[in-house]
């Protein structure tokens, strides 16, 4: 039992602490399995009264063995589905000892941690904010598969279950109790203890609810009703390119018809098709290894962490507005500075807009508003941004404007201050020349709207300083936000990829229906078609980057090769359908109607009536981005893979199920994918083509 | 081999499919058994005789439940000897019943049939079967299953139908039933439902609206939208990629209507006729069913049609009357278009828009109207054809002798 102790008190109570050896937590893995089929048959033989589970962790129990999931594959499958069955059978075997089973829960449960908590008939949680509660396993394409879909929907019915486990929702124990996850609350340890022994003295025999006769589901046969339209609620949400949700509405649904036991093995086996799933595989590579590896500053170098105490802000239109928004919420003082004071004010009032927001829904406090709000002070005056400890600026894309700030803001700010530009094209070691301190100057791009975005893409400048860079990185963390890493280059990572994903939709307007190229995109994964967003940005913008960037390339004296789809492009520009500020782009924007495709469109630009296969329409918006991902990687401007991945979803709205842009092409098997690509380059013209590198990658077996 | 003839067809007046609709209080297998009976006195063969029953339900549970073809008989006092089934092929079940019985009688093995359906929509509601394509998420996801009124709505938007197009053909089907009501078109076919003691429950079709009109139907709301916004308008991307928004635009008043209501059709051999001295009013020279896409559901009849025309070895013009159900106004606007054929042809009693859709005997149903119609017309060939849950489409081809 090394990863339970066992210990009987004077009450002849039994508690089982979870603490497993060497490791900050506890964790469903064979060691904790091993453990809890012998506590458990030791409690079956057993003159104790009662069972109180408890950990001896900061946290109650941290969850699953992701590692081993990962590594399911068709032919270990079985392994897991007898691991599943077992576990799940000792812990039923807990539930009805006949004996009341307590948890006491005094730190995060998540995952199968909860799942060992619905394994007890009475639940006290402390509680804290720090108490997070809930079964986030759908995030990595996989679904709670030690009981807690069976359990959940016996003791919620559907429709309450479906949030925590479709979504993976979280939630504290205060929302438990009012659900009735948790039985009772407590304010601090001792209190939880005396509680659980106190329920334990006066319910001397326990089953569970759902074991009684005469049982049922709460709600089950109103929530039948809305079964036809269950699974297209679920398909809208996830544009049916994640299987695990559509899984996890299966197994509730399914379970709830069927018996206990018999509800179990229909999750056991759910949950193994999942793990064996590429998709799964696909979202354990990224939002689990590789994002725990951002968060834990693997591409942060080694100096002293920064904590963030006042900030400055240059530009408060929609993005400088944006990030002092970001950085107040998070407690720092931010001097959010513009040309007058009404500009100044007018970008602090989007904060207080927001708060409000997050008022009316009761997210938020009037005292927590206000405080926010106290910490962003608004100017026309560069001298109040002496004190800051990194200034970022958020002016118009224009080389001129942002060397003047940097100026203005180099001479009253602290030599140790960082400055960073939130550009988000424009090469950071050309806008460093401005600075007489390059080495502290760096880019921070943020991403628009920047309260709801959760990436920053950082641009290190040919002459900034490591240090410099882990400030920008401690920055991003400190608001919550997710920092990628790249070298400079014109466009950088993330915007260079964009551009792909936007002229491939117009290049595609000479083949294809409008509807057929925002629908394919939809059908794919991404959030949003490739139409609707170049409405959103607007034409003039893109136009005016590639303009720009035609005549930096000239002046470099390199070769220019536009994109065909800058064609499609300028002429939307010059027959004045600019985008959606311009009240009209490839949509129609009519006041107080939902936008529609401008009925012109095609006439317009469609070479034909031919047609292309709707794959081929997928593919070449998957593959863009894939094979601009390539060249970039290559090209030594992303420094890691977990970055392109991460930046491209997080960033770009590549589609989820693929995990980011490198590994859509792991995934794919990279030399199928260059075989496709081959095909598409053929068909469709040269940007598709492979690069050497990816060839010789494809030949010897490599991936990403 | 013998071919397959129809002797006599007979329905009871529909009714509104709703606590206060007509037939609410009359059970359906009492709708059935008295139908039964009618049909015998009619044509004087003797039960004994009756290789089978085959009735269509499509909601076969609670007072419909079981084998309902088989317990009519037995409740209408027939022989022993006399079998049942009960069928279910969704909206086609009552046409089912009748090609079925027909495939019977050209087999050899048997020689007198009823064929038929029976539903009380309003005791046994439509969908409260249950059932896997709408109800088990796993089979829903991953069929791409849809409700059939949204199909119609996108048979709508695929082939430019306007609301004032399907709401004029609505108004048109209504004052097509409320004329052949006036010139008792139905006289030789329509039962009307009587109680125990003889009181007349219903003589006549419950729902027809004479004044319908394109101003008055087109004040109802669409019904579909919203379970397009829930997610449906999402599962037609994969199939119809290049549609952006579905045009809603079908309502209650421009859909077949919700009603209580029976059919038997009495279907024989050569045998019947020699034997049994029943005399043949007409007969079946083809059925087909087909298979189309399950998501927009509704696109059947067409297909079918052809597939049946193959069969005969016959043209869209060798047919002088089409009956083609009215589930929804653009599902026979759409057929009109596949087979390029005119609306003086189809529905000329209107369909069920105007009189309703008893969902296991409107097959059988409009066989009779149509035979009735070719007799009063004094033409030879007919058509009828629906369009059925699952993609399936139906279509039978009828030749007066």
């Amino acid at each position: 039992m090394s990863c339970i102790q066992y210990n009987k008190d004077e009450n002849q109570i039994a508690h089982l602490t979870f603490d497993k050896p060497n490791s900050p937590v506890n964790l469903m893995d064979n060691e904790f399995f091993t453990s809890l089929s012998e506590v458990v048959n030791k409690l079956e033989n057993d003159d104790c009264v009662g069972v109180v589970l408890r950990s001896a962790k900061s946290t109650f129990f941290a969850g699953g063995d992701i590692d081993m999931l990962y590594q399911t594959s068709k032919e270990t499958a079985g392994d897991l589905y007898n691991f599943l069955e077992q576990m799940k059978g000792d812990f039923r075997k807990l539930e009805c000892l006949g004996k009341p089973v307590v948890a006491c829960i005094n730190g995060a449960a998540l995952g199968g941690g909860l799942e060992v908590v619905l394994a007890s008939h009475y639940r006290v949680a402390i509680n804290s904010p720090k108490v997070t509660l809930g079964v986030p396993e759908v995030n990595w394409g996989l679904l709670p598969g030690a009981g807690g879909i069976t359990r959940l929907v016996r003791m919620l019915g559907l429709d309450v279950a479906m949030p925590y486990l479709t979504q993976g929702k979280l939630f504290r124990p205060d929302e438990g109790h009012k659900i009735g996850l948790i039985n009772d609350l407590a304010d601090n340890e001792e209190q939880m203890l005396a509680k659980a022994i106190e329920w334990i003295k006066a319910n001397p025999e326990m089953v569970q609810p759902y074991d009684v006769k005469g049982y049922k589901i709460p709600g089950l046969a109103k929530s039948r009703l809305s079964l036809p339209v269950a699974g297209a609620m679920v398909k809208s949400a996830t544009k049916g390119t994640l299987p695990a949700p559509q899984a996890i509405l299966a197994t509730m649904v399914e379970g709830s018809q069927v018996d206990f036991d018999t509800a179990c093995r229909i999750e056991s086996r759910y949950l193994v098709s999942l793990a064996c799933n590429q998709v799964s595989k696909n979202l354990i590579n990224t939002f689990w290894y590789q994002q725990n590896e951002i968060k834990s500053g693997k591409n942060r170098p080694k100096a002293d962490k920064t904590k963030f105490t006042k900030i400055g802000v240059l530009g408060a239109g929609m993005m400088g507005a944006g990030i002092a928004y970001a950085c107040a919420v998070k407690g720092i003082q931010v001097v959010l500075k513009d040309v007058s004071m009404e500009s100044a004010e007018k970008g602090k009032d989007y904060t207080r807009k927001l708060l409000q927001k997050r008022l009316d829904k009761g997210r938020a406090t009037l005292e927590k508003m206000n405080a926010t709000l106290d910490l962003i002070t608004a100017t026309d005056s560069a001298d109040e941004l002496a004190g800051c400890e990194l200034v970022i600026e958020a002016v118009f894309e224009d080389r001129g404007l942002k060397a003047k700030v940097t100026q203005e803001t180099e001479a009253v700010i602290a030599d140790s201050a960082v400055f960073g530009s939130n550009t988000s094209t424009l090469p950071i070691s050309g806008l460093a020349e401005a600075s007489c301190r390059p080495e502290k100057f760096i880019g921070i791009h943020f991403f628009s709207p920047v309260d709801k975005m959760p990436l920053v893409e950082i641009i290190m400048g040919d002459k900034t300083d490591d240090e410099t860079l882990a400030k920008a990185y401690d920055l991003t963390l400190q608001i919550g936000k997710t920092p990628i890493v790249v070298n400079d280059s014109r466009g950088f990572y993330t915007s260079r990829v964009f551009e792909t994903f936007v002229k491939e939709g117009a290049i595609l307007l000479h083949q294809a229906d409008a509807a057929e190229i925002e629908n394919a995109a939809w059908l794919a994964g991404f959030p949003v078609g490739p139409l609707a967003v170049t409405d959103e940005v607007s034409f003039t913008l893109i136009d005016k980057i590639a303009k720009q960037t035609e005549a930096d390339l000239i002046a470099e004296g390199k070769t220019v090769s536009s994109h065909p789809g800058e064609a499609v492009i300028a002429k939307m520009v010059a027959i004045e359908r600019s985008g959606k500020l311009h009240g009209a782009g490839y949509y129609n924007y009519p006041k107080g109607e939902a936008k529609h495709i401008w009925p012109e469109l095609n006439k317009m630009f469609k070479q034909s009536d031919t047609s292309i296969p709707l794959q081929d329409i997928k593919d070449r918006l998957l593959f863009t981005m894939a094979m601009e991902t390539v060249r970039i990687y290559e090209e030594g401007v992303l420094r890691s893979v977990g970055d392109a991945n991460i930046g491209s979803i997080f960033g770009l709205g590549y589609p989820t199920w693929t995990g980011g842009t490198l590994q859509f092409i792991n995934s794919y098997g990279v030399k199928a994918f260059v075989e496709r690509a081959d095909e598409l380059a053929e068909k469709y013209g040269s940007r598709f083509a492979p690069t050497e590198q990816l060839r010789s990658m494809a030949a010897t077996n490599q991936t990403f | 081999m013998s071919d397959a003839f129809i002797f006599d067809a007979i329905r009871t007046p529909r009714g509104r499919g709703k606590a206060n609709g007509s037939l609410h209080e009359v059970k359906p297998i009492t709708l059935l058994s008295n139908l039964l009976n009618t049909l015998q006195s009619r044509n004087q063969f003797n039960t004994f005789d009756v290789d089978d029953i085959v009735m269509g339900c499509v909601t076969p549970l609670g007072d419909q439940g079981a084998d309902i073809a088989k317990i009519a008989a037995i409740a209408a006092g027939w022989d022993d000897n006399c079998a049942g089934v009960t069928i279910n092929r969704f909206c086609a079940s009552g046409l089912e019943a009748v090609n079925m019985a027909a495939m019977k009688a050209r087999s050899g093995w048997e020689h007198l049939i009823v064929a038929g359906g029976v539903e009380s929509m309003s005791r046994c509601p439509m969908g409260s079967d249950g059932g896997a394509w709408a109800n088990d998420p796993e089979t829903n996801m991953n069929t791409g299953f849809m409700p059939q009124g949204i199909g119609a709505d996108l048979i709508a938007t695929l082939g430019g139908y306007s609301r004032e197009d399907v709401d004029a053909f609505a108004a048109e089907s209504h004052k097509r039933a409320a004329a052949a009501w006036q010139k008792n078109a139905f006289a030789k076919s329509v039962i009307p439902v009587v109680d125990q003691n003889g009181f007349e429950i219903l003589t006549h079709d419950e729902l027809i609206r004479p004044d319908a009109s394109t101003d008055t139907l087109g004040q109802l709301k669409p019904s579909f939208q919203k379970f397009a916004d829930m997610g449906f308008k999402n599962i037609i991307k994969e199939k119809y990629p290049h549609v952006e928004n579905i045009n809603h635009m079908h309502t209650p008043g421009n859909s077949s209507g919700i009603v209580d209501g029976a059919a038997a059709v009495l279907i024989g051999s050569q045998t019947a006729i020699d034997q049994y001295g029943l005399k043949p009013r007409a007969r079946i020279v083809s059925t087909a069913l087909v298979g189309t896409d399950p998501t927009i559901m509704l696109t059947g009849p067409g297909p079918a049609a052809q597939k049946a025309l193959n069969i005969a070895g016959m043209k869209p013009e060798d047919i002088d009357l089409y009956e083609v159900n009215e589930a929804f106004a653009s599902v026979v606007m759409r057929f009109m278009d596949d087979l390029n054929v005119s609306h003086d042809k189809v529905n000329v009693n209107g369909g069920s828009i105007a009189m309703g859709h008893p969902l296991g005997a409107t097959g059988a149903m409009i066989l009779g109207t149509l035979l009735d119609e070719l007799e009063a017309r004094n033409l030879k060939t007919g058509m009828a054809t629906l369009c059925v849950g699952g993609g399936i489409g139906i279509a039978t081809i009828i030749e007066r002798v």
